[in-house]
């Protein structure tokens, strides 16, 4: 392993040469690059972005080169990010392939799903949903009753899902499904990979508060699933689901790192813009004091995301945080598009039109947005209940 | 600047810890306050604390300290947090080692730093003059008088003011605020001690002519409130830090007896109404303890933005030990409400300490006007 000084240097290198200034703008969100089968490019960068840092598996780069990762220590990965942000970089490439199913494909995956899944989530070229929760399992997501049937070297499978973030796009779903309906509900779930490019297959957007749909309903019918494609052993999906939860927890509290003192912090701009300013400070008073409280709070959290960084990097066992970073990350999120909406008055409360600049149009549909933050990936209670349980040791 | 304690400072931690649990748990306090201790802590265990080298933490190796720092200092008050314990920690060890190693003259040195190290020379801060932190706002003057000056004025809450052997005073001159060492001893000063709520130590001190030499400024006339802000900044991150152990501590007991107490024919701990308070308070302390650690961190590094960190690390502080004292007593029930319980304690200790050097909102305005809105 290279010195991390040396390492660095060769990063910064690196990226400098191959990191397109476009791709070091701020980033709008309808310019994610989610990549697929059929990726959309708004422009050849993103493309080329992409390629360049799954060339040197970048886009998972602690995972091992032999799937095609970036066989990088913490330490490097640490370096890595650092160095991405010092120039801003955006995503090279996003998903749940990435964040979710990986790690987990990865720590129960046989040798050959490893070598199928993992290359072609690394380089983009296969997208990724989620199959959990269905119209009659939210929180009690055990009780799901999507059904898969094993008939010899396949599963038919017969499931409805909803929820399923961005299913529309996605190439495959990672699905649970009941395989024994006889036992108790946490001990006949089972864990598949299923290609959505077949008949029977299908996802239904879901119009939101927001007015977008990046959710849908996703239906399975009749389909035949090769027995491959079960993840884990059969019968014991739940453990896999609850660990990758885990992996989702962490991804979607990592939301409240955005929420720093100092970066991307308009709420106290946009207080003084629109509330005025007396004495160089935000003319509301009562405004101010709680854009402070809200301001410290997410100041806190993020010195807590580095802390529980530091401390893997040391070497200290993980705490069983990832259900508190999802609790506080969310709540705060959801705290953070109240305290712009709050700010901005009635600037923050147009749907449409030219009277409101694209940033306010974009913030009250992010505000919409927000609310399900402490909903979807299990809920705030969920969460709270977890803490209760496994940190607290509170019984049932 | 890593957020992971190193490991001096685990060791520091774990003797703190255990020095406390043995010899200061919360029962001392208990009968400090019973038997109308005059001092209201225990010297011997003061001079036990000075062998162990805590009150040379903050002082720098050159002038004889063992310059562990805020880290270090931070976790012996976590520890003393814990249980409640009360000494010249927070008075001497931090606020006194700190304007003498920031600011004193040599001869300022001589005469007073070797006595505090060896836990002989106790010190106090007096700075605040009404019922809330405003350290800007000084009406105690110091008037030019021959080669000296003449001090005349109160502060209103003075931290162990009336065990302390010497004062240091911010006052008005000419050139503006400025800090003065000043005898307990000298003629005009007065202290009488106020009994706290919290049964820890404070008193008013009333200046009345003092006269001191042109030798006892601390640092330059007129230079006084830059270094009182210094020296604050460290008292808010230790504070907190004290803070910090008082709230787990609270918050543990809390759930010990959640898991303890039946109604209905179950613990309580299985309520989810009192599960989910909890779960937040955890989340709480988690955030308030990095919030503490960064500010110890950035005050031993001399970082840009320590003085917002030590807002911040207050401001966090407050406000958790607020909810998980609070949090305390209600989970307790009846029982949380009886003198002989130690729960009340923590709930005492909590509003003192909050007003100490700052309210939630005093440090949510400072932090606000750091980040210039």
């Amino acid at each position: 392993m290279a010195s991390s000084a040396t390492f660095r240097a060769e990063t910064r290198a690196w990226l400098e040469e191959n990191c397109p200034p476009v791709m070091r703008t701020p980033m709008p969100a309808d310019e994610t690059v989610w990549g697929g089968r059929n990726p959309t490019w708004k422009f050849p960068e993103q493309k080329l972005w992409m390629d360049r840092m799954a060339s040197r598996g970048w886009t998972l780069p602690t995972f091992p080169k032999q799937y095609g990762g970036g066989g990088l220590s913490l330490e490097e990965a640490q370096i890595l990010d650092e160095e991405l942000r010092r120039i801003g970089a955006r995503p090279a490439l996003q998903g749940m392939g990435q964040t979710m199913l990986a790690p987990v494909l990865l720590e129960y995956g046989t040798e050959a799903q490893k070598q199928e899944h993992l290359p072609a989530i690394i380089k983009g070229e296969i997208r990724w949903c989620q199959g959990y929760s269905e119209p009659g399992a939210g929180s009690d997501l055990a009780g799901l009753q999507s059904r898969a049937v094993l008939q010899g070297d396949h599963f038919l499978v017969n499931a409805h899902k909803i929820w399923t973030s961005n299913a529309h796009y996605a190439d495959k779903i990672f699905c649970l499904v009941r395989t024994d309906p006889t036992v108790k509900k946490h001990e006949g779930i089972s864990f598949l990979l299923i290609d959505m490019a077949q008949p029977g297959v299908r996802a239904r957007p879901i119009r939101l508060i927001s007015g977008a749909s990046v959710f849908c309903e996703t239906f399975v019918e009749n389909v035949q699933v090769p027995r491959e494609n079960l993840l884990g052993e059969l019968n014991k999906g739940w453990t896999i689901a609850k660990r990758l939860l885990e992996h989702e927890r962490k991804s979607i509290g990592a939301i409240g790192d955005r929420q720093g003192a100092r970066n991307d912090a308009p709420a106290w701009e946009l207080a003084k813009l629109h509330a005025g300013v007396a004495d160089g400070r935000i003319a509301d008073g009562a405004l101010r004091e709680e854009i402070a409280t809200y301001a410290i709070d997410a100041h806190a959290y993020q010195l807590t995301r580095r802390r529980a960084a530091d401390e893997a990097e040391a070497g200290k066992p993980p705490g069983p945080m990832s259900a508190m970073f999802k609790y506080y990350g969310t709540e705060l999120n959801k705290r953070r598009y109240e305290m712009i909406l709050a700010a901005e008055g009635t600037q923050g409360l147009g749907w449409e039109g030219d009277d409101f600049s694209a940033d306010e149009l974009r913030w009250t549909r992010e505000w919409l947005r927000s609310k399900a933050n402490s909903i979807e990936g299990g809920t705030t209670e969920v969460q709270l209940n977890i803490i209760a349980k496994r940190v607290l040791g509170l019984p049932d | 600047m890593s957020l992971v304690l190193n490991e001096d400072a685990q060791l520091i931690r774990d003797q703190a810890m255990e020095f406390f649990r043995e010899k200061s748990p919360v029962l001392a306090l208990r009968k400090l306050r019973d038997s109308n201790d005059p001092d209201g802590f225990s010297r011997p265990l003061w001079q036990e604390m000075a062998d162990l080298g805590w009150t040379s933490f903050l002082v720098s190796e050159a002038n004889g300290g063992a310059g562990f720092g805020m880290v270090g200092l931070g976790q012996v008050l976590e520890a003393a947090g814990r249980t409640l314990a009360a000494s010249p920690l927070i008075s001497t060890a931090l606020i006194g080692a700190s304007a003498l190693d920031l600011a004193a003259t040599p001869a300022q040195k001589s005469a007073h730093l070797s006595g505090l190290l060896a836990g002989s020379v106790l010190t106090a801060l007096a700075t605040d003059e009404g019922a809330h932190h405003a350290p800007d706002t000084v009406a105690t003057t110091a008037r030019a008088d021959g080669g000296g000056y003449v001090l005349d004025g109160t502060k209103s809450f003075v931290l162990d003011g009336h065990v302390a052997d010497l004062l240091i005073v911010s006052a008005r001159t000419d050139a503006g605020i400025t800090l003065f060492l000043v005898p307990r001893t000298a003629a005009g000063v007065t202290v009488k001690r106020r009994i706290m709520v919290d049964s820890r130590n404070a008193a008013i001190v009333t200046l009345a002519g003092v006269r001191v030499g042109a030798d006892a400024v601390l640092g330059k006339p007129g230079e006084g409130a830059a270094l009182l802000g210094r020296i604050l900044d460290r008292a808010c991150a230790g504070l907190a830090a004290e803070m910090l152990g008082s709230s787990a501590e609270v918050f543990e007991r809390t759930v010990q007896y959640l898991k303890d107490r039946k109604q209905f024919g179950v613990v309580i701990g299985t309520f989810q109404a009192l599960k989910h308070r909890a779960a937040e308070m955890f989340a709480e302390i988690e955030i308030t303890r990095s919030a503490v650690l960064a500010a110890l961190v950035a005050l031993d590094a001399g970082a840009a933005d320590a003085s917002q960190l030590a807002s911040l690390a207050k401001a966090k502080a407050n406000a958790t030990f607020r909810r998980t004292s609070a949090e305390g007593i209600q989970m307790h029930g009846g029982i949380g409400m009886t003198d002989e319980h130690e729960v009340g304690f923590f709930l005492k200790r909590c509003r003192v300490a909050e007003a100490s050097f700052g309210s939630t909102g005093y440090h949510r305005d400072r932090y606000a006007r750091m980040m210039n809105y």
